[in-house]
């Protein structure tokens, strides 16, 4: 399993990579594999603020649904439209093609509450 | 999950299922595969193809002597009398009250010889309740964790286990079976039956030759494609076929007038609640077990409610996954009658979004079961 360096994670399985006041979140390699084939991401945050641990969504794989939790407080301001079509991206590229929304963050603070590659391995048994 | 791992039993070839990749979760009182590859991967080589799952789980009693079909008519809903040796038949065991203790399978293996297969959660419920209830004193003997359950579906599964017996496996028609030499091991039962509409086999031998038999069904399907499958791609494909599941669409408050199980009630034997079955067969059920498929993007799941058209609630669902094949959210649930018609515009809500559904006719997918 892959957990890049440059992106923090959450105890709720979600990343965020951090672009200037904005930020892209998807769920990490753990969660995915966990979760078995996405069939289906619904977001209906779109152009909400939520609030960190809020949640933003729901996940369907063919065995098991889960929610989706924010990693820090903020605006969602986009959803990836090709997960709508194609959500296994999410299985294939977690980090890359399968980012879940785009948001606009509200207390760039909160991101010091979440774990570096090293800690968030460490929190699922891998380190 | 909160499971009581105390609790929890291992299968005999666990060390085999990690090795191979397989993810380990509880189910049914015992930690099985829920998946190696991944669910679709193996639902469609089932599909196409052939796959194999270790159902070793699953409970297997003995029923012998005179007295056998006596108590097994009288325990079993369906006509027991009407079985050949060599033929296997589907039921289930009615409790006092017309509802379900478990659904089975049934193996006539000798004249006075049954195999009956029940599902693992039950085991000890349904041992229990058999010996308790048979009214003439068969022989029972649990054989349950002495024997293993293989699982070998699709197309494709009898040009790749043919190598392993003499036997012609072309020749076994669906729901028949034979006991044969099966890759170097004597009486194993090969049975044209199994839980995914794709055809195959289902096989059962001694515990103590599990993991000699899972080598050799591997070693000589593997180059023509086999892969091992978990418990994830075994509901897809058997809810595709609309085959109810025990604790999910069947229990023991539901009738199986209600359940579709009416073409295994056969009232012309005496048998536990035949007289409440036979009034739920004549005066009809207040809800029944349904099929449906949603007409908008969404996966239905266990528990959502179900509602009209005009979206008053009329059930819930028992049942719910996508289907690969079809590429739709697909479900069972039970719901009032007047709307059990199959072509009923119906609704499920989920999670708070009501979602366009009918009520369809099962199979979900264009499938005809052959061996």
């Amino acid at each position: 399993m892959n957990f890049p360096e440059n992106l923090k994670y959450s105890k709720d399985h979600e990343w965020i990579r951090v672009e200037g006041e904005y930020g892209y979140v998807g769920v990490t390699d753990f969660a995915q594999n966990e979760l078995g084939d996405i069939v289906f991401v619904e977001i209906t945050s779109l152009g909400q603020v939520v609030k960190s641990s809020d949640i933003f969504g729901t996940i369907d794989a063919v065995k098991t649904v889960s929610d989706l939790f924010m990693p820090v407080s903020g605006e969602i301001v986009e959803v990836n439209p090709e997960i709508e079509k194609t959500p296994e991206l999410v299985n294939s590229d977690a980090y890359e093609k399968g980012w879940i929304v785009k948001v606009k963050l509200q207390n760039a603070a909160e991101l010091n509450d979440l774990m570096d590659a090293a800690s968030y391995k460490k929190s699922i048994g891998l380190a | 999950m909160e499971t009581n791992t105390e609790t929890l039993k291992y299968l005999p070839l666990n060390d085999v299922h990690v090795a191979l990749g397989g993810k380990m979760v509880p189910f049914g009182g015992f930690i099985m595969p829920v998946r190696y590859s991944s669910d679709i991967t193996e639902h469609n080589a089932v599909r196409q193809n052939a796959g194999i799952f270790d159902v070793s789980h699953m409970g297997e009693f003995w029923v012998r002597g005179e007295k056998a079909l006596d108590a097994l008519q009288y325990l079993t809903t369906n006509d027991v009398s009407k079985l050949e040796i060599g033929q296997a038949q589907y039921s289930c065991l009615p409790n006092k009250q017309g509802g379900i203790v478990d659904d089975l399978l049934i193996y006539k293996v000798q004249e006075t010889d049954y195999l009956v297969v029940v599902n693992a959660s039950n085991i000890d419920k349904d041992w229990a309740w058999m010996t308790a209830n048979d009214p003439v004193g068969a022989e029972w003997e649990n054989r349950s964790e002495q024997t293993f359950l293989f699982a070998v579906q699709g197309p494709k599964a009898a040009g790749m286990l043919q190598s392993l017996t003499s036997f012609p496996l072309d020749s076994l028609a669906y729901y028949t079976f034979t006991r044969t030499e099966f890759a170097g091991v004597k009486d194993v039962v090969v049975s044209a039956t199994g839980y995914t509409g794709a055809g195959g086999f289902e096989i059962y031998g001694p515990m103590d030759q599990a993991e000699k038999v899972w080598n050799a069904i591997l070693e000589a399907g593997t180059p023509l494609g086999l892969i091992p499958c978990g418990l994830g791609a075994r509901d897809t494909l058997r809810l595709e076929m609309g085959y109810s599941l025990y604790g999910n669409d069947l229990s023991d408050e539901t009738s199986p007038i209600a359940a579709g199980l009416g073409w295994i009630v056969k009232f012309n034997k005496e048998f536990i609640a035949k007289d409440l079955l036979a009034k739920d067969k004549a005066e009809g059920v207040k809800q029944k077990l349904v099929a449906f498929v949603l007409e908008e993007k969404g996966v239905p799941r266990s528990g959502f409610s179900i509602l009209s058209a005009t979206g008053e609630v009329i059930g819930k669902v028992n049942s719910g996954s996508i289907s690969p094949v079809i590429e739709k959210g697909i479900g069972l649930g039970y719901i009032d009658s007047a709307f059990a018609k199959i072509g009923t515009e119906i609704k499920i809500d989920v999670r708070g979004r009501q979602l366009k559904a009918t009520v369809a006719k099962l199979p979900f997918i264009n499938q005809s079961v052959k061996s």
